[in-house]
């Protein structure tokens, strides 16, 4: 909710509007002076095209990346090691779900749906992040998902509690809580590796190897070549650069790899008194550039498997929403999962 | 009812729940629908609590699940069934907690080692039977495609629902009653649900309490060396 009741009455309500191109900078201006204010713009307000365009792109990009996010970690669930361990990685997919469902939700208050979306995803015209196409090849990777993807992902989240768009900042109230909770638990999975025996540690190090750099192109291209920044800064949707939020999240993951024993794969990684920032070395951004256009590890294959997944429960979505029609207006439970 | 706990009955219905529950877990990106991935892990987040109880009160969850060979195993070969289309996962969950909940109100309702267990686990097991209830009536009385594949799965499954009512020593209830009141469910749900109930036996000469000694079915000893893999792999390490 707008935190000041007052000023929403400034603002005129998208739908209804009598002569929308006269009161088009009218709206304009109240949109602005609302963003100014720091206030929340909520779904029946109006907003610049544009912005709601940029809005369902990002949410839905975040969303569709929860739900391919379940892939890697469940490739897991049924080696897990310990019951202990599996019972938490469950844990961590099902809330991952929910994520998908909250911002899908999200999405849906800019006047789209959930199936167009889907849609989106399946047919390649929508991305989700490119981290989920590298492979899980060791049970250590799922410790360092925890810590590095999910710690990334917070550094980039947190700020979006404080988006301009309402619905999407009460959507990472809640998944940021759930997100800093799997991130301690990842840190704790790679701290009883890297305790653990040797090969157990030499785990730990190599999926810590390989997650590293692929954590840090998380937070997307350089200041200088990222498009979407100033737009999304100016509208309050992003608060920080890419790049200051890269450097954010090095400065916090080297002291906790130093804790855990394990060592960050970068030569050029140190301290920088002057700066008082750690320095560290060259991203490879053709690999990022390649993984995003569709040639990363996985990416062929995890969208091979969310199309059969969702192809392949056709039947079972078209079941229910047959149920539900003859079941319409009965007292009975029928609960129709939406398709 | 002594005070010691069973050892029989422990393995045996924390084998039902540690299986299952793996079966549910394979599900994990892949269902139909978002709901169904949040509901599914969510059932098998259950059982795999519920397994955890029951074995720790015979020895070491973790030496009970991954150091077992599949002889050693007490499950129900129901449970371990693999999860095919997802009319077939529906009829198990249907078949099997069904069951489950009848048990458990059981043991909830008489002193003994497991009554602190199911009075805490009647709650969840009774959501999943609401679960399995609510599918098999869309799927039974949804599509005709969907009508047929939910009358496969029931009639595939059939065969296998006999053995939960052989009488598992330690575990002192009226097995016949249960028996009575699973089949009575089981035919209301089916009926409302516009199937059939199948018409073939519940118990073949080798699938009568076959589980429950240890005789499984052959897809089990792959789900185990997935599930156990990596715990053999590093003998004595802790994760």
């Amino acid at each position: 909710m707008a935190t000041a009741a007052a000023p929403r009455t400034d603002r005129t309500p998208a739908d209804g509007a009598p002569g929308a191109t006269a009161d088009t900078a009218a709206h304009q201006h109240a949109f602005d002076t609302a963003v100014a204010a720091e206030e929340r713009i909520e779904p029946r307000d109006w907003m610049p095209d544009a912005y709601r365009a940029t809005l369902v792109r990002q949410i839905a990009q975040h969303a569709h990346s929860e739900i391919i996010g379940m892939q890697p970690e469940a490739n897991w669930i049924t080696r897990a090691p310990s019951l202990r361990r599996k019972a938490i990685l469950m844990a961590k997919v099902q809330d991952e779900a929910g994520h998908g469902l909250y911002l899908y939700s999200a999405a849906e208050t800019l006047g789209t749906s959930r199936e167009e979306l889907l849609d989106k995803l399946h047919s390649g015209r929508q991305k989700y992040s490119s981290i989920f196409n590298y492979p899980t090849l060791t049970w250590a990777d799922v410790g360092a998902i925890g810590w590095l993807v999910d710690g990334a992902a917070i550094t980039n989240q947190v700020p979006l509690c404080r988006c301009s768009y309402g619905p999407y900042a009460r959507a990472m109230v809640r998944i940021c809580k759930e997100e800093s909770f799997h991130q301690r638990q990842g840190y704790e999975l790679l701290l009883a590796l890297s305790k653990g025996t040797p090969e157990q540690h030499a785990m730990a190090q190599d999926a810590v190897d390989r997650w590293w750099w692929p954590s840090l192109m998380m937070f997307g291209p350089p200041d200088d070549s990222s498009q979407h920044s100033a737009q999304s800064m100016e509208w309050k949707i992003k608060r920080h650069s890419n790049d200051e939020l890269r450097q954010r999240f090095v400065d916090i993951a080297v002291p906790q790899a130093e804790s855990l024993g394990l060592t960050l794969p970068d030569p050029d990684l140190k301290w920088n008194e002057e700066r008082g920032h750690h320095d560290f070395g060259a991203i490879d951004w053709t690999e990022f550039k390649e993984v995003l256009k569709g040639n990363g590890p996985c990416n062929e294959q995890r969208i091979t498997q969310r199309r059969r997944a969702h192809d392949e429960g056709a039947w079972v979505r078209e079941a229910a929403a047959a149920h539900a029609a003859k079941h319409a207006g009965s007292t009975g439970r029928t609960g129709a999962t939406r398709a | 009812m002594t005070a010691t706990v069973p050892a029989t009955a422990a393995l045996a219905l924390g084998d039902d729940a540690l299986v299952l529950s793996h079966r549910l877990g394979e599900w994990a990106g892949h269902a139909p629908v978002l709901e169904e991935e949040v509901a599914l892990a969510n059932i098998a987040l259950d059982l795999l609590g519920q397994a955890r109880v029951l074995l720790s009160m015979t020895g070491d969850e973790d030496e009970l699940a991954y150091l077992r060979e599949e002889r050693a195993f007490r499950n129900l070969q129901l449970v371990e069934q693999p999860n095919g289309d997802f009319a077939h996962t529906i009829a198990r969950q249907l078949y099997f907690s069904t069951y489950q909940h009848l048990l458990y109100a059981e043991l909830a309702a008489q002193e003994g080692p497991f009554q602190p267990l199911a009075g805490k686990a009647v709650k969840e097991v009774a959501y999943h039977r609401d679960h399995a209830e609510q599918w098999t009536l869309r799927l039974g009385d949804g599509t005709g495609l969907s009508h047929d594949r939910m009358s496969r799965a029931c009639d595939a499954l059939w065969r296998f629902t006999g053995e939960m009512f052989q009488p598992i020593p330690g575990v002192d209830i009226d097995w016949a009653a249960l028996e009575t009141s699973w089949l009575a469910s089981v035919t209301d749900v089916l009926g409302r649900a516009t199937l059939t109930v199948p018409e073939g036996p519940r118990t073949g000469a080798w699938a009568a309490g076959a589980g429950r000694q240890g005789l499984h079915t052959e897809s089990f000893g792959r789900m185990l060396a997935e599930m156990q893999h990596l715990h053999r792999s590093h003998p004595g390490a802790s994760w």
